[in-house]
């Protein structure tokens, strides 16, 4: 559907990409991570792009990604050369009606990734959140705090590798009195 | 205590020489800022997000926004369901308008297969009804909440009056209340009620005065405009950057509507106007949400009029369940039958993005498939978490009473927002 605008990102700024690709109508540029924000702004302030009106960003944590039918060796980890995190920009453009998404590889050893909090606003809670759930630290970012999660929580919640069932309470139980029920308390005609 | 010793004591406290003089009250009174705590148990902050304002006397400074109150791991629960599964999960997310979460993720479900083109054509026309429904149900608990924490409560009766029968017909197609789970992958789950049509007439006539009551309680309310125009004004620019959608954009000038821009479903095949404002403030969003509310009760009459017979579920067993008389009666439907409830649909590894327009606007589904019935990766793009997002820079500024009147307007819903 956007097909000009992947072209248009390849004559420009082809150095920069590593892979675009089309899956269900939907554009995807692959962007190397040193040049995402030269790209992102070139792409908010270019007549032909002017993407003015973001709409998401989120993390893909590929640690358990074994689509069917696929090979077992096909691990996902630093040392085969694929990068577990991946960063999705999506971008819209109000005037041109076209979107593209961005993704970043980012390696689990050093996860970071450029903030876009600067060149859209509405990126700031969004990467916040991002960092909140799967721990990618955004550079530059004017205020990387917990934004669902609180400042105690230890470890991200959305991480493949954090189990579903794991509770951190805020209160420690632990910590309150024990009442243990006394013997012989138990009310009259309970058991009928 | 004697008489001296209670002005003794009012001395000291005010610091004054004499009680009687005030004359020193301006350059005694600290110029320090203060800072309040405004939520999360608040009855204007709907017990689910709290603000930590920083206040100059009445004039707030700085607000830190901070939701994550109502945080129920919606992506970690989703990644560990089904696909049908997911159903009641969207419907904790904006529990006002649930049945437009549903089909949102419905289509991305059905984009991933690429089934979107072989939905009979009934269904989406009870997908539209239904959503059409659950935008006004939106609407009309946004209006009315507002409107009864600015003191106008006789609004809020005559709104959730006028909620409650579109929840009664809700209801009778779904045969829940709030948590509606209608919606399937492929098409629904089942076929409207008897006698639905004359129902939501009915029901559309009685809704049609109750809003031309609360209009002329409200539009031109002296109490009302004055809380609510020129309060917490937003530029068309500082709209798009900041990604908001829906009538909070519209009310800025932003003409975006998923239904017209990016058409899914059958709208394409009914007549609706876009309603667009020009100030941007929350006057400007309330006339919005009433313009579109009319529209909705527009698109609703043409769709009784447009819809076919037919069957309203996908005619493909590896999505959709097999009859029940089949399941009991045939090995190859009970087989189906239970690979669909223990496994889940089988979803080609992919990813896609697919959107609707929501209550409050684009509400989107990011969705990773592995192959297998469960979802890899589910990303809800929630309209009411990047709208609070917009939350400091609108009250900034303004009193504290003013942050009512935003922060209604701004519609959060806490189980959207907070995911």
């Amino acid at each position: 559907m956007s097909q000009k605008v992947l072209d248009a990102l390849q004559g420009k700024h082809g150095p920069a990409l590593e892979l675009v690709e089309s899956q269900h109508g939907d554009e995807i540029a692959w962007i190397k991570r040193d040049h995402l924000v030269t790209v992102a702004t070139w792409l908010r302030d270019d007549p032909a792009m002017l993407f003015d009106a973001p709409v998401f960003v989120t993390c893909i944590d590929r640690l358990d990604w074994r689509p069917l039918g696929a090979p077992a060796s096909t691990h996902w980890s630093d040392a085969s050369g694929k990068p577990r995190f991946e960063i999705a920009y999506q971008l819209r453009s109000h005037t041109h009606r076209h979107r593209l998404r961005l993704k970043i590889a980012v390696p689990e050893h050093d996860a970071r990734c450029p903030s876009l909090a600067m060149v859209w606003p509405a990126f700031n809670w969004q990467e916040r959140e991002t960092f909140d759930m799967y721990g990618i630290r955004f550079e530059s970012h004017p205020d990387l705090r917990r934004i669902y999660m609180y400042e105690e929580f230890v470890g991200y919640p959305l991480r493949k590798d954090y189990p579903k069932e794991k509770r951190q309470p805020l209160v420690r139980r632990d910590d309150l009195p024990v009442s243990t029920p006394r013997f012989g308390t138990k009310p009259e005609g309970g058991h009928r | 205590m004697a008489a001296s010793d209670v002005t003794s004591l009012k001395q000291l406290v005010l610091g004054r020489q004499d009680v009687q003089d005030l004359s020193d009250t301006e350059t005694e009174l600290a110029p320090e800022l203060m800072t309040i705590n405004m939520g999360p148990s608040h009855p204007a902050m709907h017990g689910t997000v709290r603000i930590v304002l920083t206040v100059d006397g009445e004039k707030i400074v700085k607000g830190d926004v901070q939701p994550g109150y109502l945080h129920r791991c919606f992506e970690k629960e989703s990644e560990h369901a089904t696909y049908t599964q997911v159903f009641p999960y969207t419907d904790r997310l904006n529990y006002v308008s649930p049945m437009i979460n549903n089909c949102g993720w419905a289509m991305a479900v059905e984009k991933l297969m690429d089934l979107t083109a072989r939905i009979p054509k009934r269904a989406e026309y009870i997908r539209v009804i239904v959503s059409e429904m659950s935008r006004m149900t939106d609407h009309l608990t946004c209006i009315g909440a507002s409107a009864m924490e600015l003191g106008a409560f006789t609004a809020f009766l005559y709104f959730l009056k006028a909620r409650e029968w579109l929840y009664g017909l809700l209801e009778k197609v779904s045969g829940a209340r709030l948590t509606h789970s209608y919606v399937r992958v492929g098409g629904v789950s089942k076929d409207l009620p008897d006698n639905f049509d004359a129902e939501l007439t009915h029901t559309l006539d009685e809704i049609v005065k109750v809003m031309v009551e609360v209009e002329d309680l409200l539009n031109n309310n002296r109490i009302f405009r004055d809380r609510m125009a020129g309060i917490g004004a937003m530029t068309k620019a500082q709209a798009l950057a900041s990604g908001c959608v829906g009538p909070i954009a519209r009310a800025c000038g932003v003409d975006y509507d998923v239904r017209k821009d990016y058409p899914y479903s059958i709208y394409p095949e009914v007549e609706f106007d876009v309603p667009v404002g020009t100030t941007g403030d929350c006057y400007d969003r309330y006339l919005v949400r009433i313009e579109e509310l009319k529209q909705s009760i527009h698109i609703l009459r043409q769709c009784l009029k447009q819809i076919p017979d037919g069957p309203v579920v996908v005619d493909d067993h590896r999505v959709a369940l097999p009859p029940k008389r089949d399941t009991y009666n045939t090995i190859e439907s009970m087989i189906r039958h239970f690979k669909h409830i223990v496994d889940g649909i089988r979803v080609p590894a992919g990813e896609a993005y697919s959107f609707v327009e929501g209550g409050n606007g684009e509400l989107g589904f990011y969705v990773v498939a592995d192959g297998t019935g469960r979802p890899y990766k589910a990303y809800v793009r929630s309209p009411s978490f990047v709208h609070l997002s917009t939350a400091e820079d609108l009250i900034r500024g303004h009193f504290i009473a003013d942050v009512v009147p935003i922060f209604g307007m701004i519609n959060m819903i806490g189980g959207e927002c907070d995911k």
